[in-house]
């Protein structure tokens, strides 16, 4: 069996196809970080906790109303970007004008509240959420067998992630959005509604977390805290692909996602720091991050 | 200034005489400790307008290289509780050295990813004990004479340390170095083109206040007996930011007020109502950035027209 210094070929690979999987995940979650961070301003703290609700969402909507996991992919996003379009409009709307920590702590003060809601209504502990029967099965890739949900996340990720950045950087819509991120009282005099196009944009960007959430909720356990610990790492993902940079933040979330899953292999107590760590050294060598602009 | 040192003079009385009111002296000393923290922690969001937010990894690492100094290398009290604040205050260098790089929300998440590591160094390493912690953390005595295992003589033992440090921030703040320091938050810019070395004013301020964090962690430490993964978490963290902007940011007794409340708040209701504790601290905090921004004290000053530091 060929090793790599030491290590199997195949213990590397497999994690590799791990690493991916996670890393679809960062990039889900950290393109609508740098969408919403990008025309709002704001470091959406209460990130992971809309993740968190999307799988509550989606095991709700199968456990109560007999929702299909289908029919949730769809479904939660709404119903939790509606939540986000909410939150905008009551809260978020009337801090833009002052400092922009204080729409960081808003947003973490809400995720307080929606974990605090969930650990109190369904404990702590996980609940397990059946793949649908038309992703059963798995893939033999010689070297490991891939579940083909696990595939499945890999492409629906990077296909939503493909359609947004589609979205933003080539469509009309998406370059009044660009340009409202550069001049937002510009865009506003030539007649475009932009107090209403940055509630909607909080919302995507929250929906975005939620379908993160529903595609995680048959690989992970579903848990009031999944998504605390998950944020800050989607945080530091941002930062390493530059804050607010789209291409940046995909970039960066699956990459970042294989050199984890490849730490594993090579020095798993490093594990869960290796991100933080990269990003340390990003700050130092490129304080922008990889793909953002120095202001 | 007369009704400010009433208020001062009123404070210290009734600092003096709680234990003898029928409060519990373990309790006491917990809010000292986390006032301690919160005032910290206010001399870089209330004097420098850094808003850290991995402070509890100063907090827990000190609480850690305390316990773990008096209990597997047998130091004395003052030297492990000088030994957790070298600690914190190396950590502070080192992560307030990348941090300072960068400012406003760029700062806040690079301290919060870094103690997020801290976390997890904590979680894994030997000599933290990993999930279990560090149990029985021996309060020791004073200089071999004076034993602290007395609640009451150690809450007073706590309660000059406590003092000692207020005076001194207050110092700091009202010190030409203080004065650098607001002058950095009210115009950055200015600053440097005043020629002053702004990252190193505000990297001298970052490891002061992770010292003193430290020196809030090290004494919680050896009050409770224990140290622990929830010391260095994330979700302390938030609370010492919430106890600083529910008191006032920027005012010397707002973060005391802040600790005293968000503490006694959690002693109480965890009892009460279970997880509901993190809905109604969350809702606080939603309060608070909304409709509260000046914080209890930073009210007060407000309308009875006293600006302070």
């Amino acid at each position: 069996m060929s090793t790599v210094f030491g290590v199997p070929l195949p213990a590397i690979l497999g994690q590799l196809v791990l690493g991916l999987v996670n890393g679809s995940f960062y990039a889900l979650l950290s393109l609508g970080l740098a969408v919403i961070f990008g025309l709002l301003g704001v470091v959406n703290f209460a990130h992971g906790a809309f993740y968190m609700l999307g799988a509550f969402a989606a095991y709700i909507g199968l456990q109560v109303l007999g929702i299909n996991y289908w029919w949730a992919l769809l479904l939660a996003p709404l119903a939790v970007g509606l939540l986000g379009v909410v939150i905008e409009r009551l809260f978020l709307r009337h801090l833009y004008r002052v400092e922009p920590v204080y729409g960081l702590l808003l947003t973490f003060g809400i995720a307080l509240i929606a974990e605090g809601i969930m650990r109190s209504l369904f404990g702590s502990s996980g609940k397990s959420y059946p793949v649908p029967a038309l992703l059963q099965g798995g893939f033999n890739l010689g070297f490991m067998v891939l579940p083909i949900y696990r595939a499945w996340v890999v492409l629906a990720s990077v296909t939503v992630c493909g359609l947004t950045w589609f979205l933003i950087e080539r469509t009309r819509l998406g370059a009044m959005l660009r340009a409202a991120t550069e001049n937002a009282q510009l865009v506003q005099a030539f007649g475009i509604n932009v107090p209403l196009m940055v509630m909607c944009t909080y919302g995507a960007g929250v929906a975005l977390a939620a379908l993160a959430g529903v595609l995680a909720a048959p690989v992970i356990q579903v848990s009031p805290l999944m998504g605390s610990s998950l944020v800050i790492v989607v945080f530091a993902v941002v930062v390493i692909g530059g804050m607010g940079s789209i291409v940046g933040a995909i970039v960066s979330g699956l990459v970042l996602g294989l050199i984890e899953g490849l730490t594993k292999v090579v020095y798993p107590e490093a594990s869960n720091i290796v991100v933080f760590v990269i990003m340390a050294v990003v700050l130092i060598w490129r304080p922008a991050g990889l793909f953002g602009k120095e202001q | 200034m007369r009704a400010q040192t009433a208020v001062y003079v009123v404070l210290a009385a009734l600092a003096l005489i709680a234990p003898f009111l029928g409060l519990y002296p373990v309790f006491l000393m917990k809010l000292l400790c986390f006032a301690m923290f919160a005032c910290a922690f206010n001399l870089l969001l209330g004097y420098t307008k850094m808003l850290s937010f991995g402070h509890a990894a100063y907090f827990g690492a000190s609480a850690y290289a305390t316990g773990w100094l008096t209990t597997v290398q047998g130091w004395g009290t003052i030297e492990g509780i000088l030994g957790g604040v070298a600690a914190s205050m190396l950590l502070g260098l080192l992560i307030g050295g990348i941090a300072v790089r960068r400012q406003g929300i760029y700062f806040a998440m690079i301290t919060l990813a870094l103690a997020q590591v801290v976390y997890f160094i904590c979680l894994q390493a030997q000599f933290t004990g990993g999930e279990n912690g560090l149990q029985g953390i021996p309060r020791g005595s004073l200089f071999g004479a004076i034993g602290l295992g007395n609640d009451r003589t150690m809450y007073y033992f706590v309660l000059a340390v406590f003092v000692a440090v207020f005076v001194f921030i207050r110092r700091i703040v009202h010190s030409p170095f203080g004065q650098v320091l607001k002058a950095i938050r009210a115009n950055e810019p200015r600053a440097i083109s005043l020629g002053y070395k702004v990252d190193r004013y505000k990297l001298t301020a970052f490891a002061l206040s992770a010292s003193f964090a430290g020196l809030a962690g090290s004494l919680k430490a050896l009050v409770l007996g224990f140290a622990t993964l929830s010391d260095v978490s994330q979700s302390t963290s938030g609370e010492v930011i919430l106890m600083t902007l529910l008191g006032g940011s920027g005012t010397f007794l707002g973060p005391v007020v802040g600790a005293n409340v968000v503490v006694t708040l959690q002693e109480y209701l965890s009892d009460l109502v279970g997880a509901w504790v993190s809905v109604i601290i969350g809702a606080i905090f939603v309060v608070c950035v909304m409709i509260f921004r000046r914080g209890f004290v930073g009210e007060i000053e407000r309308r009875f027209g006293q600006r302070e530091g």
